[in-house]
């Protein structure tokens, strides 16, 4: 039972090494120069599911303030404020709302996760044009006959 | 104007890139004087850098005007400074001596190469100059895309190797991204500094996660910078690439990742963490052993000019890695030294290899025959770089050895000294074998002085000034940072010695 809950309360965390265990099988034993780029994919996504889960909490939901809860709480005042510029408006709004931080999703990670996905990209990309200029020189993308064709040449 | 100099670093290198991608397309010609341009700006601005870091203390500057730890945190010290002087000083460098080889490796891609060139110093300076943990992985992986990009450009076998090293990089990367992960779930910050300080006030050093997060930065650091037993990316690499390319990663990448595990060990995780709590200093002192004489063995095998270069890199990590875990204050000067030091005499080696390669077309170390004749000047240069890595005084190799040993001898690790010892020798056997091979050659030689005919082999044909000239500048600035070694050192040693990392025998 002990295991159970091990599992149950972390699955995030079991899933996400399960996945990236499946990335680096692939990018280890697979022979396939394409098959291995996939794996690679595979790994990187694992990583991101990690990042974001851990952002995520239960019940909450994106961190954007509303408008009538920040009216409400303001009153009349809120046009006013908004004249002193923007600084002098956040500031009073601090002082006057309570916000409840486990409303809200922790959105930094998420953010994190947009510059890694757009890396993982130019990754893969990178990685298939390197592929193609290997199809290109040696006529294969399977590992093991481009490194009996380097033997042979020489 | 001064108070910019940290984002000036990045700015010209990173702006003329972009430039250089828009307008090399049409016209060819303008690449390199834009790249040597940006660089030598890039160059000033690290030296401003270093000299207020030097009157000043550390700086700080916060990108557009973010204070940590919400923003992106320059934090520029003595040891920051220094390297990204070192990193755009090999870069100006390099982009001097491309001026030729460029055009006859890449005709139809100068504009790209050159993109990627100045793309990858400032993912180097970038990743050097940052105080922030996300933002380092940012920068690791402009950098590591571009110099896959620059090391498939070469011939085919280069481009398999740059596939291998595609698959390892991102594994390193992507390591060193899990542990920044773990490392933001206990204690919700990104910044460097911020995060140690975290972690020093709530007392998490004992929690397993920051030991996973620990386990995972350094392994992924280890893998980027090609320590022993996961360094099988690097030799083919390097030894294939087109030369200029090997000329800029050789010296820079495998540094730039020793300086970010110093950094990591020193300013996030702490000396208390790293070096006293976990007792890790005596396995991986003899990893460094291992990974030295490795090295070492495996470059005296190679007959390849440039893959014997890339094995003595893996020796050099070695040295590096060591020296940082002696747990030794005198072992992490000699360490910070090292790095300097390194960079400039593999740019000398690496340089000279490319220079030979140009000149007859061998890559191996038959190309050296009857040199001595042929380009006096460009042997000498030469020379001192391979002095260097043998440790003759006074270039800088011999002064950081004498560091890293002295470091060795304190704290008791004589298996890490003798590994020095021994590299050193086995460097001082390869190096003299080519010497002997470029000045007696295998064929005899049959013009002397007087006879000044231009025929094809006897004939004096120094390198071109465009490779000529930074090979010479890089020796003459090995002597240099091997004669002023104390002033060096003394910015160093200001740097380190708050850290209070334990010194003596212990």
């Amino acid at each position: 039972m002990e295991l159970f809950e091990a599992i149950s309360t972390k699955i995030n965390y079991w899933v996400y090494i399960v996945i990236m265990m499946i990335g680096l099988f692939a990018m280890i034993s697979k022979n396939n120069l394409i098959k291995k780029l996939i794996g690679m994919s595979i790994f990187q996504t694992a990583i991101i599911l990690f990042y974001v889960s851990i952002g995520v909490k239960e019940g909450a939901t994106i961190p954007i303030l509303y408008h009538d809860q920040v009216h409400a709480a303001h009153g009349d005042h809120g046009e006013a404020d908004t004249s002193h510029g923007e600084h002098g408006a956040v500031e009073s709004h601090e002082a006057d709302i309570h916000i409840n931080p486990d409303d809200f999703t922790n959105p930094l990670v998420h953010v994190l996760m947009l510059t890694a996905i757009v890396v993982g990209v130019s990754t893969l990309g990178v990685g298939l044009a390197i592929t193609q200029k290997l199809h290109r020189e040696f006529g294969s993308i399977e590992e093991h006959e481009i490194l009996e064709i380097i033997k042979s040449g020489k | 104007m001064i108070e910019q100099s940290p984002a000036l670093i990045l700015i010209p290198p990173f702006l003329v890139a972009i430039l250089v991608a828009l307008v090399g397309f049409r016209y060819q010609k303008v690449c390199f004087p834009l790249t040597v341009l940006s660089l030598a700006g890039s160059v000033v601005a690290c030296v401003v850098t270093l000299m207020r870091v030097i009157e000043g203390g550390t700086i700080r500057y916060f990108i557009a005007g973010w204070a940590p730890p919400f923003g992106i945190e320059f934090r520029i010290d003595g040891l920051n400074a220094l390297v990204a002087v070192t990193v755009s000083s090999v870069g100006l460098l390099a982009a001097i001596y491309s001026k030729n080889r460029v055009p006859a490796e890449n005709p139809d891609k100068v504009s790209q190469y050159y993109t990627l060139f100045l793309l990858l110093i400032t993912g180097l300076l970038g990743m050097v100059i940052t105080g922030d943990a996300f933002n380092l992985y940012v920068m690791l992986e402009v950098a590591a895309l571009t110099s896959y990009a620059l090391i498939a450009m070469g011939p085919k076998r280069a481009t398999l190797a740059a596939y291998k090293y595609v698959i390892m990089g991102t594994i390193g990367a992507s390591f060193y991204l899990l542990g920044v992960g773990y490392l933001y779930i206990k204690t919700g910050s990104l910044n460097m500094f911020d995060i140690h300080e975290v972690l020093k006030a709530n007392d998490l050093f004992g929690s397993p996660a920051v030991l996973v997060a620990f386990i995972m930065i350094t392994v992924g650091v280890w893998i980027k910078m090609a320590f022993f037993p996961l360094h099988a990316w690097l030799p083919n690499s390097y030894a294939y690439a087109p030369t200029t390319s090997s000329a800029i990663l050789g010296p820079l990448v495998t540094k730039v990742m020793i300086y970010v595990m110093i950094r990591l060990t020193l300013t996030v995780f702490g000396v208390e963490y790293t070096f006293i709590q976990l007792e890790w200093s005596n396995i991986v002192v003899w990893m460094s052993v291992l990974a030295i004489l490795a090295g070492s063995i495996s470059a005296l095998a190679q007959t390849d000019l440039r893959k014997m270069l890339a094995f003595l890199i893996i020796a050099e990590v070695g040295y590096m890695v060591g020296g940082v875990w002696l747990a030794d204050e005198t072992g992490m000067i000699g360490a910070i030294y090292h790095i300097i030091a390194d960079a400039f005499m593999t740019l000398c080696v690496f340089l000279f290899a490319g220079i030979l390669f140009a000149k007859t077309g061998k890559r191996d170390l038959s190309a050296m025959d009857g040199q001595f004749k042929k380009m006096p000047l460009t042997l000498v240069g030469f020379l001192v770089g391979a002095f260097s890595l043998i440790g003759i005084p006074p270039t800088a190799g011999f002064f950081s050895k004498w560091y890293l040993i002295q470091g060795g001898i304190n704290s008791g690790h004589y298996e890490y000294v003798i590994a020095l010892l021994i590299s050193s020798l086995i460097n001082a056997v390869l190096f003299f074998r080519m010497i002997e091979i470029a000045y007696f050659g295998v064929k005899p030689a049959e013009g002397h002085d007087h006879n000044h005919s231009s025929d094809h082999d006897s004939g004096r044909s120094e390198a071109s000034a465009s490779m000529l000239i930074p090979l010479l500048i890089t020796a003459a600035i090995l002597l240099l940072i091997g004669i002023f070694n104390k002033d060096l050192v003394a910015i160093i040693t200001d740097f380190v010695s708050p850290f209070n990392i334990a010194s003596g025998a212990r």
